[in-house]
């Protein structure tokens, strides 16, 4: 290819001003491919459907006292369980301070309807499902529930108190709607 | 010789075709074909004229409204709108309480199993539910409707040419059958004869027969012709959900595109110019 | 490269050393689409087509792969999970009617493409081998899209899996076998929308392969230009980079901008409405019509109506419709001119943009329409001159033609001054 001549004999300002345009729609290049790569990752969070799943109403009249049952939200298992005078007052007399997570019994119900604990029966620690909830089910060494893939013991108001699990089974957020249905989400 | 085989593969070809041609050719002359009965006296849709028509062109949240309650009131009863749950409505401008209230007093209530007994019911609907089909199954809406299937209305401005008009113009389009008719094409018994419709008779009947069939609650005065309009307004929402949504980001990105191609045939220019200015110079 | 003076890559940086001496993947991209591959300098731009392509290819997996992350390949679910992705996931709706909207214009700037290549006869000696792997990317991109429109389970897309698998029916003998073995079954379902959910999303990674034999078949002998006459030194070249990439850059937007109007106001413009009712095995829609890329060839194949011999029609139009495809494979044994580009053939010009392109184009329309008279005919005397023109003319021409004088040189007729005085 024979010597471009042109720009040699033009003065600096006016190669700089060329090399703006390059520059200018390369940029403007990048930032479309980056627009773009919005929606391709936004459509892998939850759908419209799946969050208007997230809340469910739950008829808790059948459940006696010292029971629980096992419900879904939002495709997690919801432990119900209509607790004893035993046991809130065991449960109350735990000394927070010496606690994993710090956190009262009050934190974790309702002003009212302390008898009703209400938490996702998922293991801080990795995801499974604790122990406890059912009958006959072993509730491990603080009469609560134990998670048997890693060893992690929770008391009777699902408070951390042994093993690796960081923090206490977590409460979502519910409300009773009338005397029997609570709503959970 | 692959170009003796092509030629000799090319002239058979061309034969076959030619003698396929000719007896055509002499059948079209011989016996010229009619056009069918349906042809002549079917119309194209009329065009109402939509606000959420063109480039720039949005839903009418009212009209949205009001073609729901004519949905609801008259279609629903025979009609499904399976893809379109009741949490979509507040894309028209319902909160989500009233939302809840629609999906709570809704005609049909969603099926469920009773959880004690296991046994087959139902339930008031939630917002989260799809809208219930009036009928169980098909057979069902074919027992109930003379054998003839009540097609599901969620996307039927997509499944039709021209859906949106052509929906206003079936709804209002019911006439007596034109006196030349044939007989063979005039409407049988629970037939009904519409220009719109691809075969000329429809099994529907008028569904929207009377003015103030339905009472709207912004007070519009509720003829034939507007419980129609609105009703495919509405239908073309349920149909396209997202246009608004589409149209809009799609201004945008041209607008983008537009810049940005003005900036790359600049660069293309600028990095050509001293290949052009050779040129010139030679 | 056949180029000696070709830009030789140098690493910048130590790391860039370190990489070349162990993956040279950055000298391979240099000498494959940048500063290290000398391009003819006069390419106008039907030269843009083959990137823009590329770039097709690039939408629709990109879509693709994302849309499989929310399609069900069931035939109870499979319809409503496609209006799942329109109505609840994020974004869904764009990504959708970009990738059903992709599959048309990936198949329009092919067939520019195609075209370019027929014109300038780019498939003569020394380029054979590129044709021939372009051919065999067409088919492959034919069998996708086939295989993707069957996935919405529509309407279209249950008669369209039916009418296409029913063309391996008309093979004598094992015809009826061989369709039921492409099926799975006696009639398209479940087994057969799982199969071609599979290969759809499989082949187009094919394609990807076969895209880079064909470039790699095209950097030997370099690439062909208008005036169809060699390389005959530096002087007639430029680097890929930055020239081309800029000028493909520029199509590029060109490009998008009417994807982009397509996509975003008239998304459904050209699909079909039937493919919006939910497949029906007892109800075939009026009016069965493949995509509009398939059209001439669906017209060739409803062109023969009548048995001929000892040959039935139905198999006389599978047999036309496949050898229409088929006998590009052989062009650059039939088309024996010396001359390549068409702008120097006289005769070979007057029959290519009035005899070939209103016969596509006729055939086109003709493959769209039902099949009632006069149409029929039509595509009877179009797929005539199809063949005609492809097996008869094109070998007959090349024989007796008279070209016009060649320039000395790809500068030449850049400058149109001779070579000396440019050098």
């Amino acid at each position: 290819m024979a010597e471009p001549e042109t720009t040699e004999t033009n003065e600096g300002g006016e190669i700089r001003r060329r090399d703006f345009i390059n520059i200018a729609a390369v940029s403007f290049a990048g930032v479309g491919a980056g627009v773009v790569a919005l929606p391709l990752l936004s459509q892998m969070s939850p759908s419209a459907d799946v969050l208007a799943l997230a809340s469910v109403e739950v008829d808790v009249s059948s459940i006696e006292v010292g029971q629980a049952i096992k419900t879904t939200w939002r495709k997690q298992p919801v432990f119900i369980r209509n607790l004893t005078s035993a046991e809130i007052a065991e449960s109350k007399a735990v000394n927070i301070g010496e606690l994993r997570d710090p956190a009262t019994f009050e934190d974790r119900t309702l002003p009212g309807k302390e008898n009703w604990l209400i938490m996702l029966g998922v293991c801080t620690h990795l995801g499974c499902i604790p122990l406890g909830a059912a009958q006959g089910e072993i509730k491990g060494e603080f009469d609560g529930y134990f998670c048997p893939c890693h060893g992690s013991h929770y008391d009777a108001a699902g408070r951390i108190r042994k093993g690796p699990a960081p923090t206490n089974l977590e409460v979502p957020e519910f409300s009773f709607v009338s005397d029997t249905v609570v709503k959970i989400g | 010789m692959i170009r003796l085989f092509g030629i000799l593969a090319g002239l058979g070809f061309v034969v076959i075709l030619l003698y396929s041609f000719t007896f055509g050719a002499i059948n079209f002359i011989k016996e010229p074909p009619v056009k069918a009965v349906e042809y002549q006296f079917h119309k194209h849709p009329e065009k109402p004229g939509f606000a959420h028509e063109g480039v720039f062109g949005k839903f009418d949240r009212g009209q949205l409204q009001r073609g729901l309650k004519v949905y609801k009131e008259v279609c629903a009863a025979c009609h499904s709108m399976n893809l379109v749950a009741f949490r979509n409505f507040e894309d028209l401008g319902y909160s989500e309480g009233q939302v809840k209230t629609i999906a709570k007093n809704w005609a049909t209530e969603t099926p469920s199993i009773n959880p004690e007994t296991g046994e087959v019911s139902s339930r008031p609907s939630l917002s989260s539910d799809q809208i219930p089909s009036p009928y169980l199954n098909d057979v069902q809406a074919r027992a109930a409707n003379n054998n003839a299937l009540p097609p599901d209305l969620s996307l039927m401005t997509k499944a039709r040419h021209d859906g949106t008009n052509y929906v206003y113009s079936l709804l209002t389009g019911y006439t007596d059958p034109p006196s030349d008719l044939p007989e063979e094409n005039r409407p049988g018994t629970g037939l009904y004869y519409n220009a719109y419709f691809a075969n000329l008779n429809i099994a529907m009947a008028p569904p929207l027969n009377s003015e103030g069939q339905v009472t709207y609650d912004d007070g519009t005065k509720a003829s034939i012709d507007q419980m129609a309009k609105d009703v495919s307004a509405f239908l073309a929402w349920t149909a396209e959900p997202k246009m608004e949504a589409r149209k809009s980001i799609g201004l945008g990105v041209i607008g983008f595109l537009i810049v940005f191609t003005f900036l790359a045939y600049l660069s293309y220019q600028n990095i050509w110019a001293d290949l052009k200015a050779q040129k010139r110079k030679d | 490269m056949s180029f000696p003076w070709a830009k030789q890559y140098t690493p910048e940086n130590d790391f860039m050393k370190w990489m070349d001496s162990r993956l040279p993947l950055p000298r391979m991209v240099y000498n494959a689409v940048g500063a290290g591959y000398p391009v003819p300098r006069n390419l106008n731009y039907f030269w843009n087509f083959g990137a823009l392509a590329g770039l097709a290819l690039v939408i629709q997996i990109l879509t693709g792969v994302i849309l499989a992350m929310h399609y069900a390949a069931n035939v109870g679910v499979a319809f409503d999970s496609v209006e799942h992705i329109m109505r609840n996931v994020n974004s869904g709706w764009l990504l959708r009617y970009a990738h059903m909207n992709g599959a048309s214009f990936f198949f329009i700037v092919v067939y520019i493409h195609i075209f370019r290549g027929l014109f300038y006869s780019s498939y003569k000696a020394p380029r054979e081998m590129v044709w021939l792997l372009g051919l065999v990317i067409f088919l492959l991109m034919m069998a996708t899209a086939f295989m993707g429109y069957v996935l919405p389970w529509g309407q279209m897309s249950f008669w369209g899996a039916k009418v296409i698998t029913g063309l391996f029916s008309a093979i004598p003998l094992v015809g009826p076998a061989l369709q039921e073995w492409l099926l799975g079954g006696f009639s398209p379902d479940n087994a057969t929308l799982n199969r071609f959910f599979s290969l759809h999303f499989v082949l187009p990674f094919v394609i990807a392969g076969v895209i880079i034999l064909h470039i790699w078949a095209l950097h030997i002998p370099g690439s062909s230009n208008p005036t169809g006459i060699e390389i005959k030194g530096e002087q007639d070249t430029i680097p890929f980079h930055p020239y081309y990439t800029a000028k493909d850059g520029f199509g590029l937007g060109i490009f998008l901008i009417f994807f982009c109007i397509l996509t975003f106001f008239m998304p459904n413009f050209l699909g079909h409405p039937d493919n919006y009712i939910p497949a029906n095995e007892l109800s075939t829609p009026a009016h069965i019509v493949p995509e509009w890329y398939f059209w001439p060839f669906y017209a060739i194949l409803r062109a023969f109506t009548f048995d001929f011999l000892f040959i039935p029609a139905k198999l006389l139009g599978v047999i036309a419709m496949f050898g229409s495809i088929l006998l590009l494979f052989f062009l650059p044994w039939l088309d024996k001119s010396p001359v390549r580009s068409g702008h120097y053939r006289p005769v070979f010009r007057k029959f290519f943009w009035f005899g070939l392109i209103p016969c596509i184009i006729l055939l086109g329309y003709l493959g769209g329409a039902p099949a009632e008279e006069p149409y029929v005919m039509l595509s009877q005397l179009a797929s005539a001159y199809y063949f005609a023109h492809f097996l008869i003319i094109l070998p007959l021409i090349s024989m007796f033609e008279k070209p016009i004088p060649l320039p000395n040189s790809i500068t030449e007729s850049v400058t149109g001054k001779p070579l000396e005085s440019a050098a």
